[in-house]
């Protein structure tokens, strides 16, 4: 009879009705498919019991060969036989020259937009080679699983762009498989940790893998994860620790720098057993076969081990530092950190991981696999084999969101098309000296101008102090989660003020209004340019006379002789005249000419505060 | 007559619940559909239900609802593999014949 899984309580399946679902990490080096049984996300083995797949496609004239047996023949058909592929995914022939250098397949230019690699059955597109692996990992989850797969989820780097996650799935579809939804590799590593059913918070996945490092900061909104940034090193992996290692087995056993291949990769193999050794021991013997029958054999303590690769491992944290700064955050803002891909298995890795973001890495699940585990999570939710309330809708904003800016303009902070649930921030700042309050408008559409958008909401944000124009830093959050409702919350970043709101976009907007919106947007194309090019510069000529006028008051009684200050207030008339009428260039050229006009004053002024607040003091106070 | 289940399924269920992080055991039952009749049910138990019997063998609780348990009686639950697949099995005395799948069964 049919093997059965356990199911969630009132959640079984009708015979041949299963909705069988898969999530696979295609990586770079190694891809790996996991699914959720019984309740449980495991990756799953093939009939030798070896979960990774490595990512390696051989063509010969038999047919297509992908995985363990490609990957040996790599070093004897190298130009039939295609590694590394994600490399080239979503990438134009002009991209090649980046890359290049360090791939050895024969590329077809012509002209294609795509690259193609020749090989000894013909050409094939990079689509075409991540299609083969895709399929191979479907084969395997479907004999393991007992039936045609509903859908995967495909995990992606974080910082693939559109045409990178479109190739991806244009893979997906190649191969005969339906993509619930691509995800992004370090949210999939937290969903695996079950952070995205945990409380609000900074969660950081450090991904080292084999050739590169990869960290990724996430905020937690409402379910939602929100990449505040990424960083990495593309050159920088496990290998290198094992290269680290090898170097030092050569100073010890006096092996020349030139020896051969054969011994070389040999050294690789034994130092990267060392490494996997030695988290768990204190001191591993070696015993290396030299060749002519020659061997050396030593001891490698851990002490040793991790003096050669700390220097290493503390590269990584540089780009760590980066991250942080790029989403504007403190290492102890930072609640949990995810280990992902095999070094992080080294305890070095994770002392030094943890001593940095002052926290208990989390590496309970196998660091090789957690990727494919979270999108196999993610799977089973979007194919249907969760209770209700658990559900993700898979659903795409059908028009842009935005608020209103100076000068009824329309500032996108969701663009259309965005898969939700999304959150996007923003920041933004007063306009006038003093302002202590800020009007949000929220808008929907794609046109330029806040007259052609159709409106959601207004709120206002209150209470903040009085501020110089621009000091105050106010983070304007768009989050829409997977119902479609849309929730916006405005924050004064140095008091901690907030308000929000919450809408829900496509209220009463049928598919015939947004179809109309869109065309709307494309016919205006060239008017709401200029409209916005008017409105933009209308904006800063009013921020230059608004300035201006506020410099007049305060001190040009002392500065100003009363021509000078005549000769001021008549460009400023001029500007102000100017920037009433319609034309972009003569309002900028009439703020250049104010400028230009005004830089004595302003010399003076600026002369004017240092004596301001110098005085008093002594000279050495200054140095 | 009683409900069993062997050594393999029964560490299979202990690992599965845990793994899961809560419920007091697994609910056995069938129901009406399928191309040969019967199909069985599987599930997680949350919490026992007034018309269940509780059968427990090593250490399992198994919920069956009074209707299902015509049908159940004397089977023996055993976990296998077949390839690449595993899963629970169902050893039904009652069951007469089963579609060619095995998913549903005619008694």
């Amino acid at each position: 009879m049919a093997l059965l899984q356990l199911s969630e309580p009132g959640q079984s399946a009708a015979p041949h009705q299963h909705r069988l679902a898969a999530g696979i990490d295609l990586g770079t080096t190694n891809s790996l498919v996991a699914s959720v049984r019984s309740g449980t996300a495991e990756t799953l083995p093939d009939e030798q019991g070896r979960h990774m797949l490595p990512s390696v496609v051989r063509y010969t004239e038999a047919g297509v060969v992908v995985g363990h047996a490609a990957k040996r023949a790599a070093a004897d058909d190298p130009l039939n036989t295609i590694s590394s592929i994600k490399r080239l995914m979503g990438r134009g022939v002009a991209d090649l020259s980046l890359l290049g250098s360090r791939l050895p397949y024969q590329f077809l230019t012509g002209e294609h937009a795509v690259p193609r690699i020749h090989t000894r059955v013909g050409d094939v597109s990079p689509v075409e080679v991540s299609a083969e692996i895709l399929r191979t990992l479907a084969r395997r989850a479907e004999q393991t699983l007992g039936g045609d797969l509903e859908g995967v989820v495909i995990t992606v780097p974080a910082y693939f762009d559109e045409a990178q996650r479109q190739a991806t799935k244009d893979a997906a579809t190649l191969a005969g498989l339906k993509v619930l939804r691509l995800l992004n590799e370090p949210t999939a590593a937290a969903v695996a940790y079950g952070l995205d059913t945990g409380s609000d918070g900074l969660h950081a996945i450090y991904d080292l893998g084999g050739g590169t490092f990869d960290i990724s900061i996430l905020r937690l909104n409402r379910g939602v994860f929100e990449v505040l940034s990424t960083g990495g090193d593309s050159a920088l992996g496990g290998d290198d620790l094992d290269r680290a290692v090898a170097r030092w087995i050569m100073e010890q056993a006096g092996i020349a720098e030139d020896a051969d291949q054969g011994l070389q990769r040999r050294l690789m193999r034994d130092a990267c057993a060392a490494k996997e050794a030695l988290s768990e021991a204190e001191s591993v013997a070696l015993d290396v076969e030299l060749g002519e029958g020659r061997r050396w054999r030593g001891e490698l303590a851990l002490e040793t081990f991790e003096s050669l690769i700390e220097p290493l491992v503390r590269k990584t944290l540089a780009p760590c530092r980066r991250a942080l700064r790029d989403a504007g955050v403190r290492a102890d803002e930072v609640r949990d950190v995810v280990m992902v891909g095999g070094s992080t298995r080294v305890p070095l890795v994770r002392r030094l991981v943890g001593e940095f973001f002052v926290t208990q890495p989390l590496v309970s699940i196998d660091p090789d696999r957690v990727v494919a585990v979270g999108a196999a999570l993610q799977a089973d939710i979007l194919a249907g084999n969760k209770p209700d309330e658990e559900m993700l809708l898979l659903d795409v904003n059908p028009l842009s969101l935005g608020i209103e800016t100076m000068g009824g303009l329309v500032e996108k902070i969701i663009p259309r098309n965005t898969t939700i649930p999304v959150a996007r921030a923003q920041e933004f700042t007063t306009f006038k000296d003093g302002q202590s309050a800020m009007a949000i408008h929220v808008l929907q559409g794609e046109r330029e101008l806040v007259s052609d958008c159709r409106s959601l909401a207004r709120f206002e944000l209150r209470g903040f102090p009085a501020m110089v124009a621009g000091a105050a830093r106010i983070r304007v959050t768009f989050s829409v989660d997977a119902d479609g409702l849309l929730n916006v919350e405005a924050l004064e970043e140095t008091t901690g003020v907030k308000a929000g709101v919450e809408v829900k976009p496509s209220y009463g907007l049928t598919d015939g209004e947004i179809a109309d919106m869109l065309k709307e947007s494309a016919a205006h194309a060239q008017d709401d340019l200029e409209a916005r090019r008017l409105r933009e510069e209308q904006v800063e000529a009013q921020r230059v006379i608004e300035s201006l006028r506020a410099a007049l008051a305060a001190d040009s009684d002392q500065l100003l002789s009363a021509d000078e200050r005549e000769g001021v207030e008549a460009e400023l008339e001029k500007l102000i005249e100017i920037a009433a009428a319609g034309n972009h260039v003569a309002i900028r050229r009439a703020i250049e000419a104010l400028e230009k006009h005004c830089e004595f004053y302003v010399e003076r002024r600026m002369n004017a505060s240092v004596r301001k607040a110098m005085s008093g003091h002594q000279l050495s106070e200054f140095e | 007559m009683a409900i069993t289940l062997t050594e393999d399924a029964a560490n299979r269920v202990r690992t599965f619940i845990e793994n899961r992080g809560s419920g007091v055991g697994i609910r056995l039952g069938v129901k009406t559909s399928g191309c040969s009749g019967m199909a069985y049910v599987l599930e997680f138990a949350d919490e026992v239900g007034e018309d269940d019997t509780v059968f427990e063998d090593r250490g399992v609780k198994m919920l069956i609802d009074a209707k299902s348990l015509v049908y159940l009686d004397g089977t023996e639950v055993d976990y296998g593999k077949e390839g690449l697949n595993e899963g629970f099995k169902f050893n039904n005395p009652n069951a007469q014949a089963s579609c060619g799948c095995g998913e549903s069964f005619t008694v």
